[in-house]
C-alpha cells in the first residue's frame, strides 16, 4: 500500500533520512517497493492575476495574456482558454522547473515573447487534470505572487510504496505501518484522532445480524446533515497519493478511514434503505444484485474447488432485499448520491474466510475485501466510526453524529500464549530477556504480563493472524524476531552425523547426463504441456492429463512423450540453418491412470481425507538426432554405445509396430535379455512429422530418435548389469575367424549372436559384422556375418579345439534358425 | 465415356464410381477426375444443355444432376484417401529396415563436443554444494494433490494465501484436487510421512525440481521452473542453524566474498519465515542496477517449519524442531551467468546450448 509520509509523520517521530527509515522498515518485513518524492519542484510557482486577454494574428490555438504576479505586468502565450479577466491562476517564471524536470524557458510565439507558463493542474503533478488551467480564483485572500504552496498548503511529501507480508491484517494502514515503527524506534505511538461519540438519541435505524458466524460485529451510525461536496485538499491530496481517486467526501472520508485504521466502511444513503434497517445474513441460492460496477451478481452458488460451498454474506434492508455483498461491493441503489443528507455508515466485522471465498469466486477484489479476509480490528471500531464523523466534519460543518445502532455475532476468540525466554531460545537460537520481550510485545499492542523467565500475552484484535496454541507461541516469537532485528540473531553451522549423497537412482541420472553429452548431444529443455495438436500425433488414442485453466491452448496436455517437443526443438534450429544437432532432454512424461496399469494414489483433497488416482510419471531420456547422415541405425548404435557406458548385461533391439509418431517401419523396442524388460524404444521420426514440423527440411533428411525409460532403467532387477566381478581378458591370443550365416529376416541377429555367445565357454566374443540381402537369396532369407573370436584363459588353442568350438557354434546357430552360408 | 442424359444418371454414376475405385494410382485418378467432372466432361455438358427447359423443369433436373455428380465426386474423395495412404504404406514398406540387424561397428557420426544444459548443471552444482554440507538429495512427483501442495502446508482450501500461487489445475478428481505443484515443498511432506511411517527421523534434504505457476513467460520468469528446497527437521534446530546453513551455502557456492541476509517475511509453512537476500553477485555488493542500488539480491525464502506442518505430518514439536529453505534454480543459473533473459533457456538455440559446460 502507498502512504504519505506526512501520514505516517501524525502517529509516530521518525528519522529525517529517508534511506534509513526504507532500511528499518524493510528490516521490519515492511518492504518498501518504491519511495516518490511529490511535491518538490512547485516552490518557485506563483499566483497571477489574468489582467489582459489579446489575440495573436494569424493565431487562434495560442493567446497573448498580461498577468500581473505581483511585479507588475507579465507577458505569457496561453493555449488554454478556461478563464477570464481577473481569474487567479498559477505561473511557472521562466527557470522554474516543474516536477518530472521540465524546465520553463523563455520562448517566443508568433512575435510574442512568453515569459513563463500558466499551468493546468496536471502539469503541476496535482491530479489529472489537465483540460485547462487549475483556477484558484475562489480561495480566501488570494493575491498576486503569493507561492502556490502557500496558497495550497502543500507540503512536498514522500510517498512510501509499502508491501507488508501477506497475512498481516494490521500492516494494511497507516496506524498499524506505525506502531511497528514505534516499536522499533523505542518511541511512543500517537493518535491524531479526537475522541468523538454520538449524541446519545436513540434513533431510528436497525441494525441486525441473522447470521452470527458471518459476521462478529455491525455497528450502524446515523449521521444527519451531510452535504455532498468535495473533500478538503488535504484529505484528498492523501488519498491521491494513496492511488486513490477522490470522489466526494463521504466516500472519501470512508477510504481515508480504511487506509488510516484498516477498518472498511460503508456508506447508505439512508433514504434509498427501506426501513432504515441494516441487516446481515447468508445469502439464500439464486439471489442476484447489481453491484456498484453496474454488473447483476448472482450470489449463493457452490463455486469451483474445495470449500468454497457458496457461502455469501449480503446486507439487507428493511424488506430483507439484498442491497450489497458484504464486504466485497455495495449494491447501485443505496450508494451515496448528490442529494443524500441522512448517512447510514456500516461498521462491521466479517468472518474472513467467507469474505476471501466470496471475492474469489466472483472475481471482485476491492480495498475493503482485502482487509476483510485478513480480519480488521473489532475491537477498534467506534474509534474508526468516530474518526469518520471527524473526517467528514471537516467537510459538513453541520454534520450530527445522532445515533449508534449495534448487533453482535461471533466474534474470534483472542489467544492468550504465554511465552518463556527458553521457547524463544528453543526457536531462535538467540536469548532475549523476558523484559525485552514484554516490551516488544506491548509496543505491539499485545496484553502482557511478565511472571520471572516467562511472558502471558493476549493478542490484540488488530492481530487475528496470530493463532492459538503451539502455533500460536511461533507467532508471537516471530513478532519477537521481527522488531527485535534478524540482522541481530545468532547464526550457527548446524552439524549431524548422517552423511549427504546422492542416492543411486540420482547417480545413474548423472551417468546418463554424462554419456549423453559424451555422445556429442546438446541438453535442450522442452516445455512440459503441450498442444492438443501435438498430443493427438503422440498419443492419438490417449487420454489427456489435461490442464483445466491453461495460460495459452498450446500448453493444456501434459506431454507423454518428448517426441514433438524435440522434434520441434531441432526444427527451430533447422530453420535457422543450425540443423547439424543431436539433441536430448531428460524429464519426465506423464500417463493418464485410465491408460495405464500402474496405479499412484495420493491422499488428496479437504483434510487429506480422500484418495485419488494420480497420473503416473516417468523419468525419460530422449534424444533427437538430426546431423547428416543420422537415422534409425546411428539411434541403433547410440544405445549399444549407452549400454556399453551404463554397464548393461545384454538387451535386444526388436523390431517392433511403430508407436504413433515413429518411423512406422523403423522402429525397435530395446529389450533386457535377462527379464524381457522393455526399457526403451530407438528408431526414427516418421517423415510426415517431421516435414509438418520444420520449414527446411533437406530432401533425405531422416531424424533418429531414441527414448529410455530412466524408471525401468535404474532398477537393476529389471535391467540387468554386467556382474561386479568381471574376469580379466586371457593372456594367450585369440583366435579370430568370421561365420557367414543365413537366417530367416524373422531371426532376430541378436538372437543368434546370443546362441553363437553361449555355444562354447572358448566363445570370447561374437559381433555381427555384417548383413546382406538380395542378389541370389531369396526374399524371407539375409546373410548376417559375425566376427568371432576364441580364447582360453589357460593356453594358446590348437586346430582341433578351434574345430570343434567352429561345430558348436554352427551347431547352436542352426538351433536359432541359421546355417552356413557356402 | 457415354454422353450422360438424365435418362441414364444412374447407369453413368455406376460406371464412374467402378471406374474410380479400379484407378490403380493417384495420377491415373487425376486424369480420371479431368474426364468425369472436369471442364469438358458430359456432366458439364448436360449442366449446360439444361438451360432450354422450363424453370420447374430445369429445377428437378438440376437437383438430380447434382446429385449424381456428388455421388461421383466422393467416390474421387474416398478413393483419394485410400490411395494416399497406400502410398504412404508402400513408401514406408520400400524404407523398412531391420534395426535388429543394424551393425553397429560400421554407423560413422561426426565428432562435435556435448553440453548440459545450464539448468541440470547448476542443480548438479547445488546439489553437490548440499552434499557436501551433509544433505541427502530427495526426489518428487510434479503432478500433486491440493493436500500436499497446499492444506498440509498450512494452507488451507480457499485460504487467501493460495493466492500467492497461480496454479494449474487438472482435470482429474473433483475441481481443484489435482494439479501440477506450484513448488517443490510438497516433497517435504512426503519425506516426512515416510520418516514418521518408517521412524528414521532425522531428516536433512534438499529436494530440486521442476514446478509451474501460471504466469505469463517474461525475462524473469517462466511457467515453468525450476526450485530447490532444503530441509533439516532434527532435535535442538534453531533459527541460528537456519541462518548459519543459508551462509555456509551462499559462500560455498557464489564465493566467499558474498554473504547472505535475512528479512521478515510471509510464507504459511513458516514461522518465523525470512526472506534471504545475498550480497549482489554483479556488483559483488557495491551497488549497480540490478540490485538497485541496494548491494542485495533476493534469492530465496526460509524460515523455521510452522508447528501446523508438523502437525499434518504427525512429528512431535516437543521433540523436534527443524528449518526449510528453498529458491529458484533458474534464478540461481541467470545470476551465475548473467542471463539477461529467461526465455533463451526454452528456445533451445544451439548458439545458446553449447555455452555451458
Ligand atoms: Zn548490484
Amino acid at each position: 500500500m502507498k502512504v504519505a509520509l506526512s501520514w505516517l509523520r501524525e502517529f509516530v517521530d521518525l528519522p529525517q533520512d529517508i534511506s534509513s527509515l526504507v532500511r528499518e522498515m524493510d528490516d521490519l518485513g515492511l518492504v518498501i517497493e518504491g519511495v516518490e518524492h511529490v511535491g518538490e519542484g512547485l516552490e518557485q510557482v506563483v499566483i497571477a492575476r489574468i489582467d489582459e486577454i489579446r489575440a495573436i494574428e494569424g493565431a487562434d490555438r495560442i493567446r497573448h495574456v498580461i498577468v500581473d504576479a505581483g511585479n507588475g505586468p507579465v507577458e505569457i502565450v496561453c493555449g488554454a482558454t478556461n478563464f477570464a479577466l481577473g481569474d487567479f491562476v498559477p505561473l511557472a517564471p521562466v527557470g522554474a522547473v516543474l516536477p518530472g524536470g521540465f524546465e520553463i524557458a523563455l520562448r517566443k510565439m508568433r512575435g510574442v515573447v512568453s515569459n513563463g507558463m500558466l499551468c493546468s493542474g496536471k502539469e503541476l503533478g496535482l491530479g489529472d487534470d489537465h483540460s485547462g488551467l487549475m483556477l484558484l480564483t475562489h480561495k480566501p485572500g488570494i493575491a498576486p505572487g503569493q507561492r502556490l504552496i502557500d496558497v495550497l498548503s502543500l507540503e512536498s511529501d514522500v510517498v512510501l510504496d509499502i508491501s507488508p507480508e501477506g497475512n498481516r491484517p494490521d500492516a494494511w494502514s497507516v496506524v498499524g505501518i506505525a506502531r511497528d515503527l514505534a516499536a522499533r524506534f523505542q518511541t511512543p505511538l500517537r493518535d491524531p484522532a479526537r475522541p468523538g461519540s454520538d449524541t446519545g438519541a436513540m434513533g431510528g435505524a436497525r441494525a441486525s445480524i441473522q447470521s452470527p458466524e458471518l459476521c462478529g460485529a455491525l455497528l450502524v451510525a446515523e449521521l444527519s446533515g451531510v452535504v455532498v461536496t468535495s473533500s478538503p485538499s488535504t484529505i484528498a491530496r492523501r488519498l491521491e497519493m494513496a492511488g486513490m481517486r477522490s470522489i466526494n467526501n463521504v466516500v472519501d472520508a470512508s477510504n481515508y478511514v480504511m487506509l488510516e485504521r484498516g477498518q472498511p466502511t460503508h456508506p447508505y444513503d439512508a433514504a434509498a434503505v427501506a426501513g432504515q434497517h441494516i441487516g446481515v445474513r447468508r445469502a439464500v441460492d439464486g439471489e442476484s444484485l447489481e453491484t456498484l460496477d453496474g454488473v447483476t451478481r448472482v450470489l449463493g452458488r457452490a463455486g469451483r474447488g474445495w470449500g468454497d460451498t457458496g457461502i455469501d454474506c449480503v446486507i439487507t434492508d428493511g424488506n430483507d432485499a439484498v442491497i450489497g455483498i458484504a464486504g466485497v461491493m455495495g449494491g447501485a441503489s443505496s450508494e451515496i448520491r448528490d442529494a443524500t443528507t441522512n448517512v447510514l455508515l456500516e461498521v462491521a466485522f466479517f468472518d474472513p474466510m467467507t469474505i476471501a471465498r466470496t471475492s474469489k469466486r466472483l472475481g471482485l477484489r476491492s480495498e475493503a475485501s482485502h482487509r476483510f479476509e485478513r480480519g480488521v480490528d473489532f475491537a477498534n471500531a467506534l474509534t474508526a466510526t468516530a474518526r469518520f464523523v471527524e473526517i467528514l466534519s471537516l467537510s459538513c460543518p453541520d454534520l450530527v453524529w445522532v445515533a449508534t445502532q449495534r448487533s453482535e455475532g461471533l466474534l474470534p476468540e483472542l489467544p492468550a500464549i504465554t511465552v518463556s525466554e527458553q521457547d524463544v531460545e528453543r526457536l531462535l537460537g538467540t536469548a532475549i530477556p523476558a523484559d525485552e520481550i514484554a516490551r516488544i510485545l506491548s509496543a505491539l499492542h499485545f496484553s502482557v504480563t511478565i511472571h520471572g523467565a516467562s511472558v502471558s500475552v493476549t493478542a490484540p484484535a488488530s492481530r487475528l493472524d496470530i493463532r492459538s496454541g503451539v502455533a500460536g507461541r511461533a507467532d508471537v516469537i516471530e513478532e519477537i524476531a521481527r522488531v527485535y532485528g534478524y540482522g541481530r540473531l545468532a547464526r550457527r553451522v548446524p552439524t549431524w552425523s548422517q552423511p549427504g549423497g546422492l542416492n543411486v537412482a540420482q547417480r545413474f541420472r548423472r551417468t546418463v547426463r554424462a554419456s549423453a553429452t559424451g555422445m556429442g548431444w546438446l541438453e535442450a529443455w522442452t516445455p512440459s504441456l503441450i498442444s492438443d495438436e501435438d498430443f493427438s500425433v503422440v498419443a492419438p488414442e490417449g487420454t489427456a492429463v489435461r490442464v483445466t485453466n491453461p495460460l495459452a491452448s498450446q500448453e493444456s496436455i501434459m506431454r507423454t512423450s518428448m517426441l514433438v517437443g524435440l522434434t520441434d526443438a531441432w526444427a527451430s534450429n533447422a530453420d535457422r540453418g543450425h540443423g547439424e544437432v543431436a539433441l536430448f532432454e531428460m524429464g519426465v512424461v506423464a500417463t493418464h491412470p485410465s491408460d495405464t496399469s500402474i496405479q499412484r494414489e495420493s491422499a488428496g483433497g479437504v483434510g487429506g481425507a480422500s484418495r485419488l488416482r494420480l497420473p503416473v510419471e516417468t523419468s525419460v531420456l530422449s534424444a533427437v538426432l538430426g546431423r547428416e547422415g543420422d537415422d534409425a541405425r546411428v539411434a541403433v548404435a547410440s544405445v549399444a554405445a549407452l549400454a556399453e557406458r551404463w554397464g548393461l548385461a545384454e538387451y535386444e533391439v526388436r523390431s517392433a509396430p511403430g508407436l504413433p509418431g515413429w518411423h512406422p517401419t523403423r522402429m525397435a523396442e530395446i529389450i533386457d535379455c535377462g527379464t524381457g524388460t522393455v526399457f526403451g524404444y530407438v528408431g526414427e521420426v516418421d517423415p510426415e512429422v517431421v516435414a509438418q514440423r520444420s520449414t527446411r527440411v533437406i530432401p533425405g533428411q531422416r531424424l533418429g530418435f531414441l527414448q529410455i525409460d530412466l524408471n525401468v532403467l535404474s532398477n537393476t532387477q529389471k535391467v540387468l548389469r554386467r556382474p561386479l566381478l568381471t574376469p580379466v581378458p586371457s593372456r594367450f591370443p585369440s583366435v579370430i575367424f568370421d561365420l557367414s550365416l543365413l537366417a530367416p529376416k524373422l531371426v532376430s541377429a541378436s538372437v543368434i549372436q546370443r546362441a553363437l555367445r553361449s555355444s562354447s565357454p572358448l566363445v570370447e566374443s561374437a559381433t555381427l559384422f555384417d548383413t546382406f540381402s538380395g542378389g541370389a537369396l531369396s526374399d524371407d532369407i539375409r546373410s548376417v556375418t559375425f566376427a568371432i573370436r576364441l580364447s582360453s584363459d589357460e593356453r594358446t588353442l590348437n586346430e582341433d579345439e578351434v574345430l570343434i568350438a567352429r561345430g558348436q557354434l554352427l551347431a547352436a546357430a542352426a538351433a536359432a534358425g541359421a546355417e552356413l552360408r557356402l | 465415356m457415354v454422353d450422360v442424359s438424365l435418362d441414364n444418371l444412374d447407369a453413368v454414376v455406376a460406371q464412374c464410381v467402378g471406374a474410380i475405385s479400379d484407378a490403380s494410382s493417384l495420377d491415373s485418378l487425376l486424369s480420371l477426375e479431368a474426364e468425369m467432372v472436369g471442364k469438358r466432361s458430359p456432366f458439364t455438358a448436360l449442366q449446360k444443355s439444361l438451360g432450354s427447359l422450363s424453370p420447374d423443369e430445369r429445377k428437378s433436373a438440376g437437383a438430380q444432376l447434382q446429385a449424381a455428380r456428388q455421388r461421383v465426386e466422393e467416390a474421387f474423395a474416398t478413393r483419394r484417401t485410400s490411395l494416399a495412404a497406400e502410398h504412404r504404406i508402400a513408401v514406408l514398406e520400400a524404407d523398412r529396415l531391420d534395426l535388429g540387424d543394424v551393425v553397429s561397428a560400421r554407423v560413422r557420426v561426426p565428432v562435435r563436443a556435448g553440453h548440459p544444459g545450464i539448468i541440470s548443471l547448476t542443480q548438479e552444482s547445488l546439489e553437490d554444494t548440499f552434499v557436501g554440507m551433509g544433505f541427502v538429495v530427495a526426489d518428487g512427483p510434479e503432478i500433486e494433490t491440493d493436500w500436499y501442495n497446499f492444506e498440509a502446508l498450512n494452507i488451507p482450501p480457499a485460504h487467501p494465501a493460495r493466492g500467492m500461487w497461480d496454479t494449474f489445475y487438472l482435470d482429474i478428481g473433483e475441481p481443484e484436487t489435482v494439479l501440477l505443484r506450484t513448488h517443490t515443498s510438497p516433497t517435504q511432506i512426503h519425506l516426512m510421512e515416510e520418516a514418521v511411517a518408517q521412524g528414521t527421523l532425522p531428516l536433512h534434504a534438499v529436494m530440486p525440481g521442476r514446478c509451474y505457476r501460471r504466469d505469463t513467460p517474461d525475462a524473469r520468469h517462466l511457467a515453468s521452473f525450476h526450485q530447490i528446497e532444503g530441509l533439516v527437521v532434527d532435535e535442538g534446530i534453531t533459527f541460528a542453524d537456519l541462518a548459519g546453513t543459508i551462509e555456509t551455502f551462499t559462500r560455498a557456492f557464489f564465493g566467499p566474498d558474498i554473504t547472505s541476509r535475512l528479512r521478515p517475511a510471509y510464507f504459511p509453512f513458516t514461522e518465523p519465515s525470512a526472506e534471504f537476500e545475498i550480497t549482489c553477485t554483479i556488483c559483488r555488493g557495491a551497488g549497480c542496477r540490478t540490485c538497485s542500488q541496494t548491494g542485495w539480491i533476493e534469492l530465496g525464502g526460509c524460515g523455521m517449519v510452522d508447528p501446523a506442518v508438523f502437525a499434518a505430518v504427525g512429528i512431535d514439536t516437543d521433540r523436534y524442531s527443524g528449518f526449510a529453505f528453498g529458491f529458484g534454480i533458474d534464478r540461481c543459473a541467470q545470476m551465475r551467468h548473467g542471463i539477461a533473459d529467461m526465455r533463451a533457456i526454452t528456445e533451445n538455440d544451439v548458439r545458446f546450448l553449447e555455452l555451458f559446460s
